[in-house]
């Protein structure tokens, strides 16, 4: 068990080798309670949401969920989080080591005409993902649950919210339930899916199908200091829209072009490039990894890496600081992996 | 000698007559999680007791082995390549990492199995 933004959750259950490949080959369960979620109602929940968030609500409807970054007006990263517009207010799901610190940033713009309540203690929350979750899920009805949609569903005959979202690259689901009753959910799909070679998945096969994917991790991938198009989550902001904090900053960097951008590497077996390794293009340092691991999946280790605009290009070899030494690296094409999850439009984008 | 003895930073060895094989411990694996590669010497290379001779390297960290005698390297455990796992899921058996011809005595501050467990009862 670790800490995790104030949680304490398993690194792995077994094996993260184990974890990682049956999410890729049927499905794997996580627990991701320690994820904030707020839920905004009100009059001017709609609106006061699209003054603070870069991508623009008014392209989903109710029913749906949509990835979303919250900046400062430099324009720089707060956190990113998942939107999920339901029958009776919006769900905002954020980062874990986020949630007071964004708490207080949405409480403190919020207007008179919008409730927040932050909801993380009393619901759980569990993804279950992979190619055959939608297969093995207790649930009926789910087929034609569309890709980010979200609906109230019956999960082991226990009342939940289901979304069609995930963060390893897999179809799957992402289960909102009370904290009362998770235990009955979590147990029916295991012991359906056991027998099928589900599995319990921790933190470590977490992170490892998170970044196959190329799915960016807040506080490793950016922060702060990175703007949206340095990320490569451009996709996300909607500089057409009429205002949002951060906007103009935003409007400046995609008319200039962002100075550095994150681009995938890939290391021999033994290799691995890990958070703050120095990135070089010959002798010259050109950024640093953000996120790296070993892939038991993909039987190598890959890693992102924050880097000068155009100073490493996919097929070009870099060098990266591995225990002192500098060894070779492939600069590849994202995703390293591409899942069962539905749809062009994933948030695999890069 | 009956029994393995083990070190401070969790290595464990067995001698029969000059040989000593060398591994980490069912402790250390279970610390260090999912092995992913270990950095191992070449046979023929000459080690001081606690002497730095390779690297274990998991998801979480990779963590530097020290040989628990002095002697020179005579086979490195070949399977360990194409499956580190071994590592973790039999640490005692087909996961031993190297065998060494020793040289003089064994070191006197090795620690007995109760021993050993008590100090990681400790660190647990």
């Amino acid at each position: 068990m670790v800490d995790f933004g104030g949680w304490e959750l398993p690194q792995q259950y077994t094996s993260i080798r184990d974890e990682h490949i049956a999410v890729r080959k049927v499905a794997g369960l996580f627990d991701i309670s320690h994820m904030g979620r707020f839920k905004v109602t009100g009059a001017a929940a709609f609106d006061f949401l699209q003054s603070l968030l870069t991508n623009d609500l008014s392209r989903i409807a109710e029913g749906r969920a949509q990835y979303n970054l919250m900046c400062n007006e430099q324009g720089g990263i707060l956190d990113d989080l998942v939107v999920y517009w339901g029958d009776d207010g919006f769900f905002v799901v954020v980062n874990a080591a986020n949630r007071e610190r964004d708490l207080d940033w949405v409480r403190s713009h919020a207007p008179s005409a919008v409730d927040i309540e932050d909801r993380t203690f009393e619901l759980a929350l569990i993804a279950f993902q992979g190619p055959k979750a939608e297969e093995l899920m207790p649930a009926r009805g789910l087929d034609d649950l569309p890709y980010f949609g979200f609906r109230p569903a019956q999960v082991a005959g226990i009342s939940a919210l289901v979304s069609r979202t995930g963060y390893t690259g897999e179809d799957g689901f992402e289960i909102f339930v009370a904290a009362d009753r998770v235990v009955k959910v979590w147990d029916a799909i295991l012991e359906n899916g056991g027998p099928h070679g589900v599995l319990p998945a921790g933190l470590g096969a977490r992170d490892a199908t998170r970044l196959e994917a190329a799915l960016r991790l807040y506080g490793n991938d950016m922060d702060e200091s990175v703007n949206p198009y340095e990320a490569g989550l451009g996709w996300t902001v909607r500089v057409d829209k009429p205002n949002f904090i951060g906007r103009a900053a935003l409007a400046r960097v995609k008319s200039d072009g962002p100075r550095r951008t994150l681009v995938g590497l890939k290391t021999a077996p033994g290799d691995i490039a890990r958070h703050g390794a120095a990135v070089r293009n010959q002798d010259r340092q050109v950024g640093i990894v953000t996120s790296g691991t070993h892939s038991f999946f993909l039987g190598h280790p890959i890693a992102l890496a924050l880097v000068e605009v155009a100073s490493l290009r996919v097929g070009e070899t870099a060098g990266v600081d591995v225990r002192g030494r500098q060894a070779s690296a492939d600069v590849v094409q994202l995703p390293f992996y591409r899942g069962s999850a539905r749809s062009a439009a994933a948030s695999a984008k890069s | 000698m009956a029994g393995r003895l083990y070190t401070k930073s969790h290595e464990w060895i067995t001698v029969e007559g000059k040989t000593v094989t060398v591994g980490i411990t069912d402790f250390a694996q279970s610390q260090l999680g999912d092995v992913v590669f270990l950095e191992l010497p070449n046979p023929g290379r000459k080690l001081d007791a606690g002497e730095g001779f390779g690297v274990v390297e998991s998801i979480k960290a990779a963590s530097d082995l020290y040989s628990p005698v002095a002697g020179r390297v005579t086979t490195v455990n070949e399977q360990l390549a194409a499956k580190p796992e071994l590592i973790n899921s039999d640490p005692y058996g087909d996961g031993w990492i190297l065998k060494v011809e020793l040289t003089g005595d064994l070191p006197t501050d090795l620690m007995d199995e109760a021993a050993y467990k008590k100090s990681t009862e400790s660190q647990a």
